[in-house]
């Protein structure tokens, strides 16, 4: 290669595109060095630099919104700039923010380093921003790699709790399992794409563009459809399809709250992000995707409201919820195809779904003792009425998630709902439906436990008295979180001006 | 200012202070404003109706954007003569079930007043509503509170009862939103809004296939919420458990939702449809509603689920008037809600201040009430009259209007509907001897000893008070109401009347 075609690309390399994601990977640095300057002493200041880096990092971002290289491609097409990774960007800088918050309390807890976590939880979320954005199958792998590799030190990182270091384990086969999966997709892709004997092939056959332009070509390429359906199958397991959800329950409950909060929203928003990119990739084998993500969404629904039913840990019903989330928006994902206002309400239903998993999750950080895992239906008894603040938060929360008006989860659901009537997805329609009514019941089984007065078995003397379930006092930052998710998801299901202004609903 | 606005707002912007944190003794008092608000609004805009500008049958429009005009979805207010009675209707209940509410002596009292006037605030803005979706929207905001009320301050089985309610009214509130989204696509206007909705409609109407699937999804959604048999059994239960004022709103005002949506959106836009449903309707009405659940309300021995079942009962006159596709039926059936409205609430009302008295609901072990509370006797009697339907109460010309026009429909059916009146006179009036006038029972003895019963309080009377001056108002007058209803009915309804007496009679 010589040296002017290096320069020439060199000179594609808009370092300021990706700004904020440097913001975010530098301000990783920095934790690091305060734990070597500080004084051991001062080292709880820590989390809250963390914190206040990446409001900064908002603001500057929100500020510069609707920026110059909306549209373009930079990094000789390894990143594409468009109005959805635009918000999606957002999206994962307000979930590191809400993560690092619920971190704060639920790391006081433990005898662990407290560092490391707001370091890693940065750099995952850096690399979350730069997947959204993907624009080619090296930048989504790596990407991708960095997200799981981040996790597999979160989720096992109370190691002194063997539950939390089954789920990283767990997390850590499965994870590599469909790392491979999708490699060995792309691989497949790649070498159909470039075979001379094709038409259309491209030099650089890992791009997306030049990927579709194949796929268009030659619409009826058996290796080219294996392909597609393994990278589906990579990222059916980000998001938690049926199939690849059996890892979901456990990791969700052994991990600290946090992280399963971190995996709920962000890791769940970002396996959407490579989809609705991918979609438009596959463009060519349109049924072929529209016939794998169809039953992924219906076993997914059934498989997560089903599952969710019968569990009386908490987070593995949050986690099995979440499983029927992702069925509802691959739904949306499949609308999308046809119709193009389903992209933004795909959008609009995570960003419901983020502040009301955040709402519930921070509630479970405070209703939890040292055992993080150790998480009971019956340790909300009588929440409402010994800590009003958290039982109004939690149901708020659960009530956005059960799709209930006027909340925002219910606005989110019914965009999706609408863009999946236009594209006349009737079929997947009846079973979302059936979905929401299932999930009703345990929704509501979590409100009951935490609002209506339940009976409780006298204590006899002699018997050892029944413990009073665990309850952690709010600190400032987590009150204003909880207050600021459950205060927006009430507005944003009566006014969604900006919002839907943004994703260009109205 | 837009009136129709404040009144549904401002129910929910004080609920929102006290949840900020307003302090108590200032809470009750405005929560007497807030829900006197919605009333009085009410009746100004009743005043104001007849001289006000109409477009296409709706007055006092306005229109705010909040966000989804892309989407055809905006937040248009504005009452016809359908929507206009059932607005003021439900201020006047709901007056009436926050003042009883006010002065009960339920356990966090606060608590309870947010929810209620969250539900006010949401049953307004139900019958305010032009848009289909905000229409749907605030039925879901009142119904949410009616679940977690019924759950907190329910009686016996509220677990259960707020469970099995929930699961059922769910289940007809996402059948009717995939209805009304079906409407929103099928009608090619891409748009909520009723108005534009008809016109489109108007235009190149609906094939007759999809008028006919749709309006089985919004028949029996709908029919759920109204509790049209054999879909009824969350109605009785659930009003069994629930706190008084909760079942005064739920089976005064927010039951209404069903019947008024079937008036005001499926049978205009789907006359194809109503027509194909309208004999399997008018027989599940008679037979299950009317008949049926009248036997089980004669055999029940709870007030509370006597007055619970007997609701489920009258809404199958509704039913029956709306399967008529008629104005005149239609009519009957906007009247006979207005009407219900007050009565059901009158006893649910009237049936928690007896428990105060006796307390149990048990009929077997009441009897004599009378001569310690001669005042709530009077009031029940009357009630259980007004429920009956005989005239003088407003009941009587909604009953009277639907037979009339289910006559020239339905022959058959019209005469066991009217032999349900012998069925509601049988369980109501045995009710009130029971209650009041039989010999005194040991158990009622052993009550009495602990606490002597004594008459209908002022806190009590006022609300009671409230809805029987309503019920004997429209009884006497019935013009009041009717002139607006007519005028609206008939221009929504004029294709509907002319093809109907053809083709669904001498079933």
């Amino acid at each position: 290669m010589s040296i002017e075609l290096l320069q020439q690309a060199a000179a594609d390399n808009q370092w300021i595109a990706i700004g904020p994601e440097l913001m975010v990977g530098c301000l990783a640095l920095l934790l690091l060095i305060l734990e070597i300057v500080l004084p051991k002493a001062r080292h709880e200041i820590i989390p809250s630099v963390a914190i206040a880096g990446l409001l900064g990092i908002i603001t500057a971002f929100v500020i510069n919104y609707h920026t110059v290289f909306l549209g373009q491609t930079t990094f000789n097409g390894l990143l594409r700039h468009s109005g959805t990774g635009q918000f999606l960007r957002l999206f994962f800088l307000l979930a590191a923010t809400g993560v690092s918050v619920l971190g704060m309390v639920a790391l006081k807890r433990q005898r662990m380093p407290k560092v490391e976590f707001f370091a890693i939880t940065l750099v995952v979320s850096a690399a979350m921003m730069l997947l959204a954005q993907a624009n080619h199958f090296v930048m989504l792998f790596v990407a991708l790699e960095t997200i799981t590799v981040g996790f597999y030190i979160l989720v096992s990182y109370t190691r002194s709790n063997p539950l939390s270091l089954e789920a990283g384990l767990k997390y850590l086969i499965m994870g590599a399992l469909s790392s491979g999966i999708l490699l060995f997709g792309i691989a497949l892709l790649y070498g159909v794409a470039g075979s001379p004997a094709l038409q259309a092939t491209s030099a650089d056959s890992m791009n997306f563009d030049a990927l579709r332009v194949f796929l268009y070509a030659n619409p009826d390429n058996v290796v080219a459809a294996v392909g597609i359906v393994l990278v589906l199958s990579g990222v059916a397991f980000k998001i938690g399809a049926v199939p690849f959800q059996i890892w979901i329950p456990d990791v969700y409950q052994g991990a600290p709250t946090p992280v399963s909060a971190f995996l709920a929203i962000a890791s769940k928003a970002a396996g959407f992000a490579i989809l609705l990119t991918l979609v438009t990739v596959f463009d060519g084998y349109q049924s072929l995707v529209v016939g794998v993500l169809t039953i992924m969404a219906i076993a997914t629904i059934l498989f997560g409201n089903l599952a969710a039913l019968t569990q009386h840990n908490v987070k593995r019903l949050i986690g099995l919820s979440g499983v029927s989330h992702a069925g509802y928006l691959l739904i949306g994902v499949i609308a999308a195809i046809h119709v193009p206002f389903a992209v933004g309400a795909i959008c609009f239903y995570l960003f419901a779904y983020m502040l009301a998993s955040f709402a519930v999750f921070g509630v479970m950080t405070h209703v939890s003792g040292p055992d993080d895992a150790d998480q009971d239906l019956d340790y909300y008894t009588d929440l409402a009425k010994t800590h009003p603040f958290l039982g109004v938060v939690l149901g708020v929360g659960l009530g956005s998630l059960a799709g209930i008006p006027p909340l925002a989860g219910f606005m989110g659901k019914l965009l999706v709902f609408l863009a999946a009537f236009e594209a006349g997805l009737y079929a997947l329609l009846g079973v979302a439906i059936v979905g929401v009514v299932i999930s009703i019941y345990y929704y509501f089984g979590w409100i009951k436990a935490a609002f209506f007065p339940q009976w409780r078995p006298p204590v006899f003397e002699g018997d050892d008295p029944i413990p009073e379930p665990p309850r952690q006092v709010v600190s400032t930052s987590a009150g204003i979180l909880l207050a600021t998710v459950a205060l927006a998801s009430v507005f944003l299901g009566f006014y969604q001006g900006p919002l839907g202004a943004w994703l260009g609903l109205s | 200012m837009d009136l129709l606005l404040i009144a549904i707002v401002s129910p929910l912007v004080l609920a929102l202070a006290m949840v900020l944190g307003l302090p108590k003794a200032v809470a009750r008092n405005l929560a007497y404003v807030g829900f006197a608000i919605p009333a009085v609004i009410g009746i100004i805009l009743w005043c104001q109706y007849g001289g006000a500008t109409k477009e296409s049958t709706y007055a006092f429009l306005t229109s705010y954007d909040t966000g989804l005009t892309g989407l055809g979805i905006n937040l248009t207010l504005g009452l016809n003569g359908i929507s206009m009675p059932l607005f003021v209707m439900a201020g006047i209940v709901g007056l009436a079930a926050g003042l009883y509410a006010l002065q009960s002596a339920a356990e966090r009292l606060n608590t309870y007043i947010v929810l209620l006037l969250i539900m006010q605030g949401g049953l307004m803005g139900v019958f305010a509503s032009v848009d289909v979706f905000f229409f749907y929207f605030f039925h879901e905001l009142a119904l949410i509170p009616t679940f977690i009320m019924v759950g907190i301050w329910g009686g016996r089985d509220r677990n259960y009862a707020a469970m099995k309610m929930t699961i059922y009214l769910t289940v007809g509130a996402m059948l009717s939103l995939i209805g009304l989204i079906a409407i929103y696509y099928t009608s090619g206007a891409q748009t909520f809004d009723m108005i534009a909705l008809r016109e489109a409609i108007a235009a190149d109407g609906l094939s007759t296939v999809a008028q006919k699937n749709i309006f089985g999804l919004l028949m029996f959604g709908f029919g759920i919420l109204v509790s049209l048999w054999p879909l009824h059994t969350w109605a009785p239960l659930g009003y069994g458990a629930a706190p008084s004022s909760v079942a005064m709103l739920h089976a005064g005002v927010l039951k209404k939702f069903g019947l008024y949506g079937l008036i005001q959106v499926a049978l205009p836009l789907l006359p194809k449809g109503a027509e194909h449903w309208a004999v399997i309707l008018a027989t599940l009405a008679v037979v299950g509603n009317i008949l049926i659940v009248g036997f089980v309300t004669i055999a029940q021995r709870d007030l509370k689920q006597l007055v619970g079942y007997s609701s489920v009962m009258h809404m199958g006159y509704a039913f029956l008037g709306v399967a008529c596709l008629s104005v005149m039926g239609v009519g009957g059936v906007v009247f006979m809600m207005v009407a219900h409205g007050f009565s059901a609430a009158l006893l649910f009302l009237l049936a928690t201040s007896i428990h105060h008295r006796t307390q149990t609901f048990d009929l077997d072990e009441m009897g004599g009430l009378v001569k310690h509370a001669p005042v709530l006797s009077a009031f029940f009697v009357a009630a259980t009259l007004a429920s009956i339907g005989l005239p003088g109460f407003a009941n009587f010309w909604g009953e009277l209007t639907i037979f009339v026009a289910a006559w020239q429909v339905f022959p058959t059916l019209t005469v066991i509907a009217v032999a349900g009146v012998v069925i509601s006179a049988i369980y109501g009036l045995r009710a009130a001897a029971k209650v009041f006038f039989g010999p005194q029972t040991e158990a009622f003895d052993k009550v009495l000893e602990e606490k002597p019963a004594t008459d209908l309080t002022w806190s009590e009377k006022l609300p009671a008070l409230l809805l029987l001056v309503a019920l004997l108002a429209f009884g006497f007058w019935p013009k009041l109401m009717t002139d607006s209803i007519n005028d609206s009915v008939a221009e929504i309804y004029p294709a509907a009347e002319a093809s109907v007496p053809v083709d669904v009679a001498r079933n």
